[in-house]
């Protein structure tokens, strides 16, 4: 009788549940509110089936429970009811079936005026690649990869010459225009997923699919990967900004072409060391860090990421957070280099030696050990730095700094700037080390490493 | 995927027409039905339940040659299969895997009819004929290797090698149960004993791994 | 006709002698099953934990230092592949199949017994293979249950190099295992049945067990090929799975091969799976409702039949677990029609489960509140089901805590309480003690109530849009905060469901030693299991000669009987028969 009694309570608490909640599908912002209302349609076909069989299913028990001298009816079967059933329930699955078939169909077939934009998933960053003036993506190439074109565009193939690509992790796109967005990527399976859009699809590496929608709403939504891709899935967001048509089209005049970053001129060193005598007065002559003026190591550290950092501090990204007492002091020195000075500088940094920080920091390396497990998916098992997953060297960078801006991306002194793709993937990932103690255990492993054959082998690709 | 979906579709066919000979439909509380099913002897198929574990067997082995046919139809539209040049040995050792099927064959009339004698001659035989395959087979595969194609050099080869090998340690197994067999020969002394059935087991499975080979080599062949 | 005699044949073959023959190296049906059923729930009480620890973190992220990212994934990916694999399946063939099969078809063993026994060793030791993988280098592979290639044998991935490669060698010789205990029971219940015992005489939980063990036979092998593929592509560096890749900034040798021919090839193993532990779990519930209900199974041939279409439907709906993976777009017509399909035999299953309640005389004992409940979780989770088999209405929700909430309502909660139920139900009859009814009951309660507060919600977190397998949700503009309330909750519930199964061990185990004595056929069953004429049965099951089956599973409360039930055994009563002793529908 009790259980009788739970299962009507279960029905109507169901019930309310589903209503009163505010637990439901975040707003729509593409083409696709036909999917909302199949879901719609299936919630309340499948609403009224649990609500009848479970209600009719307590009536029973309540009517036929168990009582002195009571006996059961010796029923093996009966026809008609039987076929009856079946008959609505067939019906039923073609009232949900049939609306989700059409749906299916116009998923399928995109519609002819839709612009192409590429969208390359990596472990664990979004990039995206627009085709330019032709209309036509230039053919591309897991096997072409470089850190100089990361897209891994054909250079041969004339299409791609004009192909705007976008590293940034921002995605835009027009307002009310049709978008089939051509999905790659060049290590594992990923999934673009927009909640706002509704529609997702995988990223299957060796091969392109696709989605289309078309946006209906301005402003900027989430991208998430939603399919496990390895330890750092959880933190491979984007954002896709939706722009009314002018707005999009002055952005995407203001991109770099393909064609631009490799055309560049060759970056001359010397003038690099020019520059750098700036920079030696803080950073030492070698490029070899301070610790006593807050300086971190440059030797050794990879070109892009400098040319990151350097960027970031310009464009304010960096070094304008509350509680950054030292990075504002970078700010001034990053804008007087423009693109050209910065190569330069960048060649220079390459030809000095690797520097060998003194450690101040102590913690249990062996419970580092186990905490930088995670770090090493994008920073490399020797902390040799990952261009793919924009993790920079972490080896012989100096502990001391290592610490600092471990505790600033703890204390959201870094990473929260809404521009800061890797900041905030860097502070989502704070969340592993709980607190100073384990900062200090995974800076003193740190310590132990930049002699492995990892490290030796980023030695050589870097040359 | 086709092959298999069309393998399963195909046996779910036979074992459905199979039920329904077997009247599925019957109404078991009726007083009719309860007559003919008291009479029912309990088995479901005329044979002992050593064969039909036999073939309950091979129908999982065809499911999994199956897939691998299918996974290797789906692997071979894509675009870096280089298909694989077949060594001409393939057809000798095609030839000695049908003796031996053969010889098993003559083995299981030898074993119907109780001759002792017999049966022993056409095991060796079998078991001769056997080896040799599978000696053509390492053959073929270092025939291969010597001249650069190895395992994983490309997807096709691999396949090849996978498929063969497989197909091989089906036969391997097929050989522990053959000695089996001749152990219980000698043990029988004069009689055939147990060792009759084992024979008659054996040579069905023999003729399967022949005709799974043959499907094998006329894909291998054919792409 | 020699092979009639065979169930007789060979009782003096393995009689057993020491207690070594007797309880390990037994070939005895009733112990190989225990054997199974004690193994797959210890693996089990592992994912148990494992899932726990899973809770903690996304209950209260930032908390537990000791889980990292790699951690979490370690943890989905065992507990997902041990309750799957190594404890439902295992305990639903292994483990109730090996029990059921001979004394419902009155039989003396399976007819196998010495691979029979086999079967449970091998078991073991894939057990012990995937639970060695806890101790090399890396860890347990953290690619998730699916394993998917190339992301589970790249470095990013917890165990890319020893877990994956142990996990894999683990789930091979699970299906040496699972294909010799099959072997056995599709041959028993074919070839060893008692005189009188046609197929439509058989209990449901024969059919589904039958069925589902055909259904492993059939698919178990795409797994073991997809293994084999993935292990190559690991170790000698083939290219089946793997394209061109730039893993962690470096070119890999790898060129030209289809991540989705694995995805392929997993679920058209991982489909019927499902079917594999939903099958016996239905048969199961459908002699336990019979039985606590007094009254014959409603539309037992419908149910037979259901039980074939919904097993041959398993292995054309495969794709619907790939509707988002980039496969063709056009399978999706296909694949969403097919699955819709398979809802309406399911749906019959439903309505006549229900159906047998009504004009029934119903016993809420603890085995029937497990099989009610099963009803409502099961009702759920297929009509949840009904959403994600859709392919529209799939693509919003694919890849969420939706789908989390639907497969552990559908093949989750509702087996596992079949198995509860099971359990208590065929407990007097393996120990010949009874459990005690109290702690079954609060067993139930607990358990039932708590698993849905745990997965309801979990469907709307699903809606809302937050994704699965996120060690962390950190901040999102679109998931509100009462939406860490809930997973929040979600973990308290889940914590004391765990705790709770503590209340069933000590039941068992206090009852197996000190339970009140069992009357042999408590529950006035008609199946032939009840009928041993000892209890617990003995080696042999049957004394001196075998039954003879005169009646179909289900003549409970027959007009003019002067009991509630008629055994199997018992042949046609003069008394009451021909006119009445035949049911009500000529």
């Amino acid at each position: 009788m009790s259980l009788a009694v739970v299962l009507i309570l279960l029905v109507v608490g169901s019930v309310i549940f589903h209503f009163l909640s505010p637990w439901w599908f975040t707003p729509i912002a593409s083409n696709w509110g036909m999917m909302d209302t199949t879901v719609d349609i299936t919630f309340w076909v499948t609403g009224i089936v649990f609500v009848a069989v479970n209600l009719f299913m307590a009536y029973a028990i309540i009517r036929f429970r168990h009582r002195q001298g009571q006996r059961a009816k010796y029923e093996p079967e009966n026809k008609k009811l039987e076929w009856w059933l079946t008959v609505i329930t067939t019906i039923g699955v073609v009232a949900m079936l049939t609306p989700g078939l059409f749906v299916w169909a116009d998923f399928v077939a995109v519609p002819k005026d839709a612009a192409i934009v590429e969208v390359v998933g990596r472990q664990w960053n979004w990039s995206f690649r627009y085709p330019g003036d032709d209309g036509v993506l230039g053919a591309s190439s897991a096997k072409l990869t470089t850190p100089d074109n990361p897209f891994g565009i054909d250079p041969q193939d004339a299409a791609g010459q004009d192909d705007v690509v976008v590293s940034d992790q921002e995605l835009r796109l027009p307002l009310d225009r049709p978008v089939k967005l051509l999905l790659r990527s060049t290590d594992v399976l990923h999934n673009f997923t927009v909640p706002q859009f509704r529609v997702k699809m995988d990223l299957v590496p060796g091969m392109v699919t696709y989605v289309w929608l078309t946006p209906t709403k301005t402003g900027t939504f989430e991208i998430l990967c939603e399919e496990l891709c390895g330890l750092a899935h959880f933190a491979m967001r984007g954002k896709v900004i939706v722009d009314e048509p002018d707005a999009y089209a002055t952005w995407l005049a203001q991109q770099r072409s393909f064609a631009g970053t490799q055309s560049l001129a060759a970056a001359d060193p010397v003038a690099g060391q020019v520059s750098y005598a700036t920079c030696a007065a803080c950073h030492g002559a070698q490029g070899e860090g301070n610790v006593l003026l807050n300086a971190p190591a440059l030797a050794g550290q990879p070109g892009w990421y400098i040319d990151r950092q350097l960027a970031n501090f310009r464009k304010g990204l960096r070094g304008a957070a509350p509680g950054d007492t030292f990075g504002p002091q970078m700010v001034g020195f990053a804008s007087i280099l423009d693109a050209a000075a910065t190569r330069n500088l960048i060649a220079y940094l390459q030809t000095l030696p690797d520097p060998r920080p003194e450690q101040s920091v102590s913690g249990d390396a062996s419970a580092g050990a186990r905490l930088y497990d995670t770090c090493a998916g994008c920073h490399g098992v020797d902390g040799q730095g990952i261009w793919t997953s924009n993790g920079p060297r972490l080896a012989n960078l100096g502990d001391w700094y290592l610490e600092r801006q471990l505790k600033y991306f703890k204390q959201g002194v870094r990473g929260k700037h809404p521009q800061d793709f890797h900041g905030a993937q860097m502070a989502l990932l704070m969340g592993t080390l709980r607190d100073d103690r384990a900062i200090a255990d995974v800076v003193a492993y740190i310590n132990t490493l930049g002699s492995g054959p990892a490290m030796a082998a980023a030695g050589t690709a870097a040359r | 995927m086709s092959t298999t979906v069309l393998f399963v579709l195909v046996l779910a066919g036979v074992v459905g027409w199979w039920l329904f000979a077997r009247q599925l439909t019957g109404r078991p509380w009726e007083l009719a039905q309860r007559k003919l099913d008291d009479s029912h002897e309990g088995a479901t198929l005329a044979v002992s339940p050593a064969r039909t574990g036999l073939w309950v067997l091979l129908a999982v082995i065809s499911s999994f040659f199956a897939l691998f046919m299918s996974a290797y139809g789906m692997r071979m539209m894509l675009d870096d299969w280089r298909p694989l040049a077949e060594p001409s040995l393939l057809w000798g050792n095609t030839l000695i895997l049908v003796l031996s099927s053969i010889a098993f064959q003559w083995t299981r009339v030898a074993a119907r009819r109780g001759d002792r004698p017999a049966v022993q001659t056409g095991l060796i035989v079998t078991g001769f004929f056997t080896f040799a395959f599978l000696a053509g087979q390492v053959l073929a595969w270092r025939q291969l290797s010597a001249s650069g194609q190895y395992l994983h050099s490309n997807v096709a080869n691999a396949f090849f090698f996978l498929l063969t090998g497989l197909h091989g340690l089906h036969l391997l197994g097929g050989l522990a149960a053959w000695a089996r067999t001749m152990l219980r020969l000698m043990q029988a002394g004069t009689a055939l004993g147990q060792a009759r059935q084992s024979v008659e087991l054996c040579a069905t499975y023999w003729h399967y791994l022949l005709l799974v080979w043959l499907v094998l080599f006329g894909m291998l062949l054919a792409t | 006709m020699a092979y009639v005699a065979i169930a007789d044949r060979d009782t003096h073959l393995h009689d057993p002698q020491t207690f070594v023959t007797k309880y390990i190296w037994s070939q005895d049906h009733k112990v190989i099953a225990i054997q199974y059923s004690l193994i797959a729930i210890g693996v089990g009480l592992v994912a148990l934990v494992l899932s726990g620890m899973m809770r903690l973190q996304l209950g209260f992220p930032d908390t537990f230092s000791f889980i990292t990212p790699n951690n979490y994934l370690q943890f989905i990916t065992m507990h997902g592949m041990i309750m799957v694999i190594y404890l439902l399946t295992a305990l639903f063939l292994g483990g109730f199949g090996n029990y059921l099969i001979p004394l419902m078809v009155g039989a003396r063993d399976m007819v196998f017994p010495y691979m029979n026994m086999l079967s449970v060793w091998v078991y073991l030791l894939a057990v012990l293979v995937l639970l060695a993988s806890y101790f090399v280098p890396g860890g347990p592979t953290g690619a998730g249950w699916t394993l998917y290639p190339p992301q589970a044998i790249l470095p990013g991935t917890a165990g890319a190099s020893w877990g994956i490669i142990l996990m894999l060698v683990s789930l091979a010789i699970f299906i040496v295992a699972f294909t010799m205990g099959g072997l056995n029971y599709v041959c028993t219940v074919l070839q060893a049945r008692c005189r009188g015992m046609t197929l439509m005489r058989m209990p449901l939980s024969i059919w589904g067990i039958f069925m589902a063990t055909i259904l492993g036979l059939l698919a178990f092998p795409a797994l073991l090929v997809s293994a084999i593929m993935m292990i190559l592509d690991s170790l000698i560096g083939t290219s089946f799975f793997m394209p061109a890749i730039v893993s962690m900034g470096e070119q890999l040798a790898y060129e030209g091969g289809s991540p989705i021919l694995f995805q392929h090839l997993f679920w058209f193993f991982g489909h019927p799976e499902v079917y594999i532990v939903a099958l016996p779990a239905f048969g199961i519930v459908s002699d336990l409702l019979s039985v606590h209900a007094r009254k014959n199974i409603f539309g037992y041939r419908m149910m037979v039949w259901a039980i074939l279409a919904i097993g041959g439907l398993s292995f054309v709906v495969w794709a619907h677990h790939m509707y988002v993976s980039g496969m063709n777009p056009y399978f999706g017509f296909f694949f969403a029609t097919t699955t819709l399909i398979i809802a309406v035999p399911t749906a019959i299953k439903v309505y006549n489960w229900v159906l047998t309640l009504w004009h029934g005389d119903i016993h809420l004992r603890v085995p029937m509140l497990f099989a009610i409940g099963f009803i409502f979780t099961f009702i759920h989770g297929g009509l949840t089901g009904l959403f994600l088999g859709n392919v529209t209405v799939d693509l919003p929700l694919s890849d969420t805590y939706f789908v989390v909430g639907h497969f552990h309502m559908v093949m989750g909660v509702s087996p596992i309480l079949v198995v509860f139920g099971a359990i208590y139900h065929w407990f007097p009859k393996i120990t010949g003690k009874m459990y005690n009814e109290t702690l079954g009951k609060w067993h139930f309660w607990l358990t039932f109530l708590g698993t849905y507060s745990i997965y309801l919600p979990m469907h709307y977190l699903g809606i809302l849009g937050v994704p699965r397998r996120y060690f962390a949700l950190g901040e999102t503009e679109f998931i509100p905060d009462s939406a860490h309330i809930a997973n929040e909750s979600i973990t308290i519930s889940a914590l004391i469901v765990a705790v709770v199964q503590i209340l069933f061990i000590i039941n068992m185990v206090w009852s197996t030693w000190r339970g009140q004595k069992a009357d042999p056929n408590p529950w006035g069953a008609t199946t032939l299991e009840w009928q041993t004429p000892d209890t617990p049965p003995k080696h042999g099951n049957w004394g001196p000669k075998l039954p003879e089956v005169y009646r179909w599973a289900y003549d409970f409360s027959v007009p003019g009987a002067a009991r509630d039930f008629i055994p199997q055994n018992e042949p046609l009563d003069p008394k009451i028969a021909p006119g009445r002793d035949h049911g009500v529908h000529a």
